[in-house]
């Protein structure tokens, strides 16, 4: 592959050895992939595709956790709390500022920013402040359920930042759609097939940019710390730094898909913050298989529409469903279904596989 | 006058968050501190308890006994779930925690199903009295007897029974406590159960004073995490402390500001006080005293 001479050498850490998949099969798969992905529009109405939008729009906050849970093996329980957070600063921001002149673009990226700050705060004091695992699972997962029931008391008309209500329990609504700015009449992207290619094309860079992220050395010394932060510390990393670094790059991804989200829907709920919420990207994760970008991104696909199928047709099942799922996994495999299948098959997986359970 | 009743008030507040404190956090804490895994689904075994006592007094019986019951039933519950489900994690204590929220989502949603989305309530005991002016819940007072009570109940377990000695060597060196023949596996279950049936009791006596719905445990969990956060491993050196002091905080903030401020207080004291004594007050305590 032309990709893997040294000219081009972010692109060679497409692949490596912290992400599954490489050379010119896993390529062509992966291109077969993303052309039906791209094709998919014109087989669909517009509606449908728009309504489809919504999957990907959760996808930045697994790969986000994948980093932070699977790769760095930080116990991150508070996900939902970034996605909270950068889907009301978003509201807030498009609510005040308008959609003209690309400034829902700008919002976007003010509203992520915000909330990689709160997460580098947080972060700061988690990781600095040693926080173990167990610890730091229960903190973040606080954090987020104490924002819940704040967010969920701001009903009154004291609580407006600018023009922007909170609304309580309600959730704040009314927020533009990401609007382009056009010569001859702006483009708002509602939910139809130009807001899809354009969160398709977010998803991808994402991906491809995670994985080069991960083989790099920065992705080798947090998985070093992730199987042994004592051993790591000793060869001279400082973890704090490294954990705390992915901390906040995942929770930037969680606070992207609260944006994508709360665009994609006019919408934001304190809800999307609660005990139930906060579990669901657990379940994602956990199930297609944490430890790697790829399986992740897959495993929350699935089982998104798995839920989404289920709540349409035993919508008070799906939660019970859920949690099932995330016992059997974690119970009969600890890896992700994906790994675990694909080892019947495969000696790499089988490999991989031995290496984790360990 | 008028300054007495502002301290009795104040005293009454700080005791009432302390009871809350230790009551909800205790549970989860014997099962922190002995195993090593946090409970996630520690407010459903709240909820658990809770329901439990709220049918058996609407069965007729006598409020303490129906507490009890809820305290057993959660208990019994807790090492079912051990024997079944714990058990195979021990080897992984963060998967073990992932699992105990799987099993929350299961319980929180299942009862949803099965029993509707409110329970009536029985009502809050012994009416009240009024020191300057002010009504108080004597319901209240019976709380914090109760959380005082189950401190010594708990020290008396793990300093003067046998399962408490087994247990604590079990937790120090499982492999010697085994080869001393010390069944481990019962000794797990039990101090699993244990854990579970506080949490129970933490149900059965908040119930009559709350509303009852299936998503009733979250309102315990918080407190319940922070205080095992800033308390650390060990119940009396660790969670008790933890619990007086976050009450002073909380019994304060809310007083000037409402029950959210409070809240927010105790989980920004929290991230404070993790971020200087790491190990919590445990670590503190014991370094002070090596």
């Amino acid at each position: 592959m032309s990709s893997r001479n040294s000219v081009s050498s972010p692109f060679r850490l497409l692949e490596g050895p912290q992400t599954l998949g490489k050379g010119p099969g896993f390529w062509s798969g992966f291109a077969l992939v993303l052309a039906l992905a791209c094709i998919y529009p014109l087989f669909a109405d517009g509606y449908d595709v728009g309504n489809n939008v919504y999957f990907f729009n959760w996808a930045f906050m697994a790969l986000g956790l994948s980093l932070i849970w699977g790769y760095g093996g930080a116990l991150s329980f508070g996900q939902t709390a970034f996605f909270g957070v950068a889907g009301y600063a978003y509201g807030v921001f498009t609510i005040n500022l308008g959609d003209a002149y690309g400034l829902t673009f700008f919002s976007l990226l003010a509203a992520v920013g915000v909330s990689a700050l709160f997460a580098a705060v947080l972060g700061y004091f988690l990781f600095f402040g040693r926080i173990s695992g167990v610890f730091l699972g229960i903190v973040t997962l606080s954090v987020t359920l104490v924002l819940e029931r704040f967010m969920s008391q701001t009903a009154g008309p004291e609580w407006a930042i600018g023009s922007a209500r909170l609304n309580g329990f309600n959730g704040m609504g009314g927020m533009p759609s990401l609007t382009i700015p056009w010569p001859g009449g702006d483009i708002a992207l509602y939910p139809d097939v130009a807001l899809y290619y354009l969160t398709l094309a977010m998803l991808v860079a994402v991906y491809l940019a995670l994985r080069i992220l991960v083989n790099s050395r920065f992705g080798n010394v947090l998985v070093a710390i992730r199987e042994n932060p004592q051993r790591a510390e000793m060869l001279g990393y400082d973890i704090r730094r490294y954990q705390l670094g992915a901390f906040v790059i995942g929770s930037a991804l969680a606070g992207l898909s609260g944006v994508l989200y709360t665009a994609w829907g006019n919408y934001i709920t304190p809800s999307s913050m609660g005990m139930s919420a906060a579990a669901l990207p657990v379940v994602w994760v956990a199930v297609g298989g944490r430890s790697d970008l790829t399986t992740t991104l897959f495993g929350t696909l699935l089982v998104l529409a798995g839920f989404q199928y289920l709540t349409i047709y035993g919508s008070q099942y799906a939660l019970v469903v859920m949690g099932v799922l995330l016992v059997v996994t974690i119970l009969a495999a600890p890896s992700g279904i994906f790994i675990t299948l694909g080892s019947l098959f495969s000696k790499g997986l089988r490999r991989r596989l031995k290496r984790e359970s360990v | 006058m008028d300054f007495l009743s502002g301290l009795f008030s104040f005293l009454y507040q700080t005791g009432d968050a302390f009871a809350f404190l230790v009551l909800s956090a205790c549970g989860l804490a014997v099962i922190f501190g002995m195993m090593g895994i946090i409970n996630l689904a520690h407010g459903e075994f709240i909820l658990c308890g809770a329901y439990v006592t709220t049918s058996a007094v609407q069965l007729g019986l006598p409020l303490p006994i129906a507490i009890l019951a809820g305290a057993l039933v959660a208990g019994l519950v807790g090492m079912l779930l051990e024997r079944v489900i714990i058990r195979h994690l021990y080897s992984r204590p963060l998967d073990s925690i992932v699992v105990t929220w799987g099993i929350s989502m299961i319980a929180t949603q299942g009862t949803l199903i099965l029993l509707g989305s409110t329970m009536p309530g029985t009502g809050t005991p012994f009416g009240s009295f009024s020191v300057g002016g002010y009504g108080y819940s004597v319901y209240r007072l019976v709380l914090m007897l109760a959380a005082v009570a189950t401190l010594a109940v708990l020290w008396l377990i793990f300093t003067r029974t046998r399962f408490g000695i087994l247990a604590r060597a079990t937790i120090q060196v499982p492999h010697i406590a085994e080869a001393l023949g010390v069944n481990t596996s019962l000794i797990y279950s039990l101090t699993f159960g244990l854990g579970a049936a506080l949490a129970g009791l933490c149900g059965g006596l908040y119930a009559p004073t709350m509303t009852l719905v299936p998503t009733m445990g979250s309102a315990f969990v918080v407190e319940a995490f922070v205080t095992v956060v800033v308390g650390g491993a060990d119940i009396f050196l660790g969670t008790a402390p933890a619990a007086a002091i976050l009450a002073v905080v909380k019994a304060g903030l809310t007083s000037w500001q409402g029950q959210l401020a409070g809240q927010i207080g105790l989980l920004v004291a929290v991230i404070v006080v993790i971020r200087i004594l790491p190990r919590g007050l445990t670590g503190f305590i014991l370094r002070e005293r090596a």
